[in-house]
């Protein structure tokens, strides 16, 4: 019987092939479990550094504690901001034609290839005291760096372009001609937005959302480099771990295990949020695609 | 009454379109890429013609001159796009309450789409989406209905019962409705005037039986359905005698001299008898559709009755018939020489 879609079924294979297969199956094994031991081995080390009770008890220190607050609360800002300020942008973007379009495109993009430390470096000498706009804040009584405000706008910096890219890639898949007989219907811009292309893109702005919280959760360069590292003000935890890495290493093993939780958790919420809306995808840096309706 | 005079810019053309529109249904024929689509966006506010106007009653939708150009939200149309642009997220009810604001089970109930209230435009037919479209459109109270393409995304029988349908419904609402399709046969079918949009430019408006007997010229026959032929004309008692190019010979009932295109409708072309003058060509395939056979020639395509295989040689595939129409069936197209005016 000829087994079709499996073009090898109906001959039988001469052992030389047979043994081609043996080989590499067997090297596929090899390399996907090196592969994976790679990757998981680093996560177990840190889950099986101290025993349970230990870090159970790291969670609960006040450097974790403080850290904890800390980053819940800036990376809460942050995320509002950006889906705030984002979302609505990300939609004209993906919705109007207008010259040096793509230009903008492109800004949006240039933070997620700038080295974090860079960015915080250029935060610094931007909002910084003796910055660009310093004498501007300074004079209206403003002082951004190293506070907390500060580790806001480094998380907006680093982890908004994540979520502006995925925003216009999921606004572009919307078909325009829902959003014009919308139009037709009576809606204004803003009921055409909130009531047919949000909920259309929700797949992927959830999923956009998701990576540049997960982003956002684990700055590092950017905030260290223009808020500093204080304890209660400015430490978040990936901060945390990093004074801690000298000092203390359990301690600081201990806020890598929470921050991995905290991780899966986003990267568990992007998976379910995928399955609920198909058209999400995992969501993960998405390309942008050209704009625009062919006229007909 | 809808007024519009309009230029709108396009990629391989401009479409200049000037209409007047009373309580009245007129359906625009014409091939893809004849500016159909562009027209209706243009009426809804969702193109911007470069200039001219379009106003309703007194209401003044568009001005290019004088920058007035109302945003599509602000003008009243029922607007239904190609694929009937249903929102797939909102349940049929919601689709219809985004227009108006508020439930209209009335509107459902009209147009027969009651019982499906509560189902989203995935789980529905292609009949039962347009109905549901339909119903969303009306919720806007509209002072213009503009459909596009409304039958093509349905399979043949559906089409012809929608078609019917949606007839008696524009009937009895009496909006100014403009309608556009690319088969000659749905305009027929609606009744109404018919305009013959290429190229961005009206070719012709009037009666469809009118447009089909005395068609502008040959890009309007040719879109009626008619074979469009070139010939030689020579005077023959009251009427022509034209040798057709490529061989044969047809009588028209109108006088005509020289070089002419001749349309010839499939269904008024019948076999000719042995030794009778006429057109011969070869069969390239047969298929039979209801009560009549749709034979399509090298040349030509051509209705015969279901009968006509009794007559040799028979209506096969490779096969040479003689064909020839009563002369006053043979319309000798205005424009004169071959290539018409385009």
């Amino acid at each position: 019987m000829r087994v079709w879609g499996r073009p090898a079924g109906g001959r039988r294979a001469s052992p030389r092939v047979r043994f081609d297969h043996a080989v590499l199956g067997s090297a596929g094994i090899a390399i996907a479990l090196i592969v994976l031991a790679f990757l998981a081995l680093p996560i177990i080390a840190l889950v099986t550094y101290q025993p349970l009770h230990a870090l159970v008890h790291g969670f609960g220190a006040r450097v974790a504690t403080d850290a904890i607050i800390v980053s819940l609360k800036t990376n809460a800002i942050a995320f509002a901001v950006m889906v705030a300020l984002g979302t609505p942008f990300a939609y004209i973007l993906a919705r109007r034609r207008f010259p040096g379009r793509s230009a903008v495109i492109t800004l949006v993009e240039v933070p997620l290839v700038m080295p974090p430390a860079v960015a915080g470096l250029g935060l610094l000498v931007a909002f910084g005291r003796l910055g660009l706009l310093g004498h501007a804040l300074d004079a209206l009584g403003v002082d951004l760096a190293f506070t907390q405000a500060a580790v806001v706008m480094a998380i907006l910096f680093v982890a908004g372009p994540f979520y502006l890219r995925g925003a216009i890639a999921a606004f572009s898949a919307v078909d325009p001609t829902l959003l014009d007989v919308a139009a037709t219907l009576g809606a204004g811009p803003l009921r055409r937005m909130v009531r047919i292309a949000v909920p259309l893109a929700a797949g992927g702005l959830g999923a956009a959302a998701a990576v540049a919280f997960a982003r956002g959760l684990g700055e590092f360069g950017a905030t260290i480099l223009f808020a500093g590292s204080f304890q209660g003000t400015t430490q978040t935890l990936p901060l945390a771990v990093y004074s801690l890495f000298d000092a203390n290493l359990d301690q600081a093993v201990a806020i890598g295990v929470l921050l991995i939780l905290l991780s899966a958790a986003v990267l568990l919420l992007t998976k379910v949020l995928g399955r609920s809306w198909p058209a999400a995808g995992s969501g993960f840096a998405p390309a942008i695609p050209r704009p625009g309706r062919a006229p007909r | 009454m809808l007024h519009l005079d309009i230029a709108l810019a396009r990629r391989a053309f401009e479409l200049r379109v000037a209409l007047r529109l009373g309580a009245e249904t007129l359906t625009l024929v014409g091939r893809s890429g004849a500016g159909k689509t562009s027209l209706l966006r243009a009426i809804a506010g969702l193109e911007h013609p470069r200039a001219g106007t379009i106003a309703l009653e007194r209401e003044l939708w568009l001005e290019a001159e004088r920058g007035i150009d109302l945003e599509p939200e602000r003008r009243r149309v029922g607007y239904l796009p190609q694929d009937y642009g249903l929102f797939p997220h909102l349940s049929v009810a919601d689709n219809v309450r985004f227009a108006g604001r508020r439930e209209r089970p009335d509107l459902l109930e009209r147009l027969g789409i009651g019982q499906l209230a509560r189902a989203r435009p995935g789980e529905l037919s292609g009949g039962e989406r347009q109905r549901v479209a339909l119903a969303r459109a009306l919720a806007r109270d509209p002072r213009v209905l503009l459909l596009d393409e409304p039958f093509a995304a349905l399979d043949a029988i559906t089409r012809a019962e929608v078609r019917d349908e949606l007839g008696a419904l524009l009937d009895e609402l009496g909006l100014p409705t403009l309608l556009v399709t690319h088969a000659f046969e749905d305009a027929a079918a609606l009744g109404g005037r018919v305009g013959v949009l290429e190229a961005g430019r009206v070719l012709q408006v009037g009666r469809p039986e009118a447009i089909q007997r005395s068609p502008a010229d040959a890009v309007v026959a040719a879109l009626t359905g008619a074979n469009v032929l070139s010939g030689q004309a020579v005077r023959s008692g009251a009427g022509a005698r034209v040798r057709i190019r490529g061989g044969g010979e047809l009588l028209s009932a109108v006088p005509a001299e020289g070089p002419v295109q001749i349309a010839v409708h499939p269904w008024t072309l019948v076999r000719a008898e042995a030794g009778e003058a006429g057109l011969s060509d070869t069969v390239t395939a047969v298929h039979r559709d209801g009560g009549r056979l749709v034979v399509r020639m090298t040349r030509l395509i051509v209705h015969l009755p279901v009968g006509s295989g009794a007559q040799a040689p028979a209506v096969e595939p490779g096969n040479v018939l003689t064909l020839r129409a009563a002369p006053e069936d043979v319309i000798v197209l205005p424009g004169g020489a071959a290539g018409g005016k385009r």
